[in-house]
């Protein structure tokens, strides 16, 4: 609302006759504009504070020794920076949290590739072809997207359990090579965006469906496909729940699992599992910055549709 | 694609043509959605029913499966922790979504005054919902920590005694409502975007008028984001319904089931007591209760949801 209220007060042709200093409400309606910008910086501050300080409590108590981490008033700075906590906790874990890495890496990019060639796959038929009975699929799509996992997550355990394959990574990459609605949703509105007649320009070249979606479709679409990209990486990277629940030798957890399990064994040194925390979260917050631009962007535009 | 035919010069060709380009498309269709149609027979259909069907028996995984008939559900309707798993979620739920909504658009609000710094203002508040899952409940476990944690220092410089949070029956779900509030910010990025799709000459129009800042934000900004709100109440009633990670890792349920949320319920039961005959009953309730809640605010919003350009009956 200040916005415009600065339209009204500040460029409208009444700044002369203030700078001939007569008018006196002119003087009082700045005064009260200066401390309403004063007011709203304060809070703005604040707020900031108090959403960004667990992060600098994590990182400074990552770098402290055990026995500052009890100080009361909290030391912010510890005297001699123990960098040392991270390579003690990364190698005490067994195994290595190398291991961890290595399979959560693994996974989550399998996944991203599985996701981004289905989604896109799915979204282009629905977007582009048509096909006996696509808008009452299309429908089903979106209705089973409200269907909580929890209905059908015992049955799908309770399948890769019989074919023996529980404790291996194939529960959790091959569901995402079937897509997932809220992508092919995403995707399909990205599709539909762009105008048909370059698919009918390319028909007429003798292309293919298949043709039209690698060669037109998906280069003019790569923003979008970025966005659920790095979307895919996040949710993969934090995935809790299936990695408990299908994997349980150490060597084949994620690091997310590991992470709790490193907690629960370590409970007296909390700087070592802050620092395994910092470290699980520097890949997420690496491509939160090198995509920001495009990934906020992508939100807004999927929330602007929705 | 009926107007392509017909450009085509071969479309004189007739009717056959056309009928054989139609099969080819249907064919070219469902190819292009299989990934679907297999996650949607397998994945969702059949899980569905098998899952409906060990609802209604036991089985532990090892020692085969034993109709029960509706003892599961008789069951749940006589156990005191599902009733309690019920109220631990609604509780969380329907506190935490409206104060999130409130939160993220107060700040929203607040970043689409022209402020300087926009980047720097949009990072620390978004940062937070990006890192989510178990490094943040850890962390939280540590901050909500009564003795040491960062929460009480903070509550003690400002001069109150903090309460001992996790480990408190009446703190334990207000300390889960904090840790989700300071994932607000993701929502208030849907909030920035609203609002800067209101378009400036409504704002003008109701300036000429004579409406000052409050009657805008009231009559002109809160109805134009009401689409916006709409979409998040639905998304975040669903998801904070289904509230698994923090839980299991910061309380496991305790103290005394203070924070036992419908799906740890529902995990305890079955991956650790493996009484998967029950474990799926209470899934089933678990989406009975979602989709009740969800066709409520569905149906709500008609009467408060306002859509520009829309042509109300």
């Amino acid at each position: 609302m200040t916005v415009r209220e600065e339209k009204a007060y500040s460029s409208t042709p009444l700044q002369p006759i203030m700078r001939q200093g007569t008018d006196w409400s002119l003087v009082i309606l700045k005064v009260q504009r200066i401390i309403g910008r004063i007011l709203l910086y304060a809070v703005l501050a604040s707020g900031a504070v108090l959403f960004a300080i667990p992060l600098v409590w994590m990182v400074s108590t990552s770098l402290k020794p055990d026995g500052l981490v009890n100080n009361m008033p909290i030391v912010w700075i510890p005297p001699e920076i123990q960098w040392h906590n991270y390579v003690d906790a990364w190698n005490t874990s067994v195994p290595p949290f190398t291991t961890f890495y290595a399979n959560t890496i693994f996974i989550t990019v399998m996944n991203i590739i599985g996701l981004l060639v289905s989604s896109s796959l799915v979204a282009f038929g629905f977007a582009r072809i048509r096909f006996w009975g696509r808008d009452g699929i299309f429908l089903l799509m979106i209705a089973t997207m409200m269907l909580p996992k929890q209905v059908t997550f015992i049955p799908i355990y309770l399948f890769w359990a019989k074919i023996g394959l529980v404790n291996t990574f194939w529960p959790l990459i091959i569901p995402e090579w079937l897509t997932n609605g809220y992508n092919v949703f995403l995707l399909r509105q990205f599709f539909m965006s762009i105008s048909t007649e370059l698919d009918d320009a390319a028909r007429i070249d003798g292309a293919g469906w298949f043709t039209i979606y690698s060669r037109i479709l998906i280069p003019l679409t790569k923003p979008a496909i970025g966005v659920i990209a790095i979307q895919a990486f996040a949710w993969n990277w934090n995935n809790y729940f299936d990695p408990l629940i299908y994997l349980n030798e150490p060597s084949k957890l994620t690091v997310a699992v590991a992470l709790r399990l490193f907690q629960t064994q370590q409970s007296a040194h909390i700087p070592e599992t802050m620092a395994m925390t910092v470290v699980a979260l520097i890949p997420v917050l690496l491509v939160f910055y090198i995509a920001q631009a495009r990934f906020i962007q992508g939100i807004v535009i999927s929330g602007v549709k929705g | 694609m009926a107007t392509q035919i017909s450009v085509r010069p071969a479309s004189s060709a007739g009717p056959t043509r056309k009928s054989s380009q139609r099969r080819r498309d249907n064919i070219a269709g469902f190819l292009f959605i299989s990934p679907w149609i297999i996650q949607f027979v397998f994945l969702i259909s059949a899980a569905m029913i098998v899952s409906l069907g060990i609802s209604f028996g036991e089985t532990d995984l090892f020692n085969g499966y034993k109709f029960v008939g509706l003892a599961n559900y008789v069951r749940m309707w006589h156990d005191e922790l599902f009733w309690k798993s019920l109220r631990v979620t609604a509780y969380y739920t329907f506190v935490l979504v409206p104060a999130g909504i409130v939160i993220s658009l107060g700040i929203a609000l607040l970043m689409n005054q022209k402020v300087k710094f926009v980047g720097l203002w949009r990072t620390l508040y978004y940062l937070p919902s990006v890192v989510q899952g178990v490094a943040v409940a850890l962390l939280w476990g540590y901050v909500l920590n009564p003795r040491f944690g960062l929460l009480n220092a903070g509550l003690k410089v400002i001069g109150i005694q903090g309460p001992k949070w996790l480990f408190s029956e009446t703190w334990a779900v207000p300390s889960f409502i904090i840790m989700g509030l300071w994932g607000a910010g993701g929502a208030m990025l849907l909030y920035l975007a609203g609002l800067q799709g209101i378009p400036t000459p409504l704002y003008e129009a109701a300036e000429i008028d004579g409406a000052n800042s409050w009657n805008r934000f009231i009559h002109i900004t809160i109805p134009m984001l009401t689409p916006t709100i709409y979409f998040n109440l639905l998304l975040n009633i669903i998801g904070s319904f289904q509230v698994f990670t923090s839980a299991q890792i910061m309380t496991d349920g305790g103290p005394n089931n203070a924070t036992l949320t419908q799906v740890l319920y529902l995990y305890h039961m079955g991956f650790v007591n493996f009484q998967f005959g029950y474990a799926s009953a209470l899934a089933w309730a678990l989406f009975v209760i979602i989709m009740v809640f969800t066709v409520l605010v569905m149906r709500s919003g008609n009467s408060w949801v306002h859509y520009e350009g829309d042509l109300k009956k």
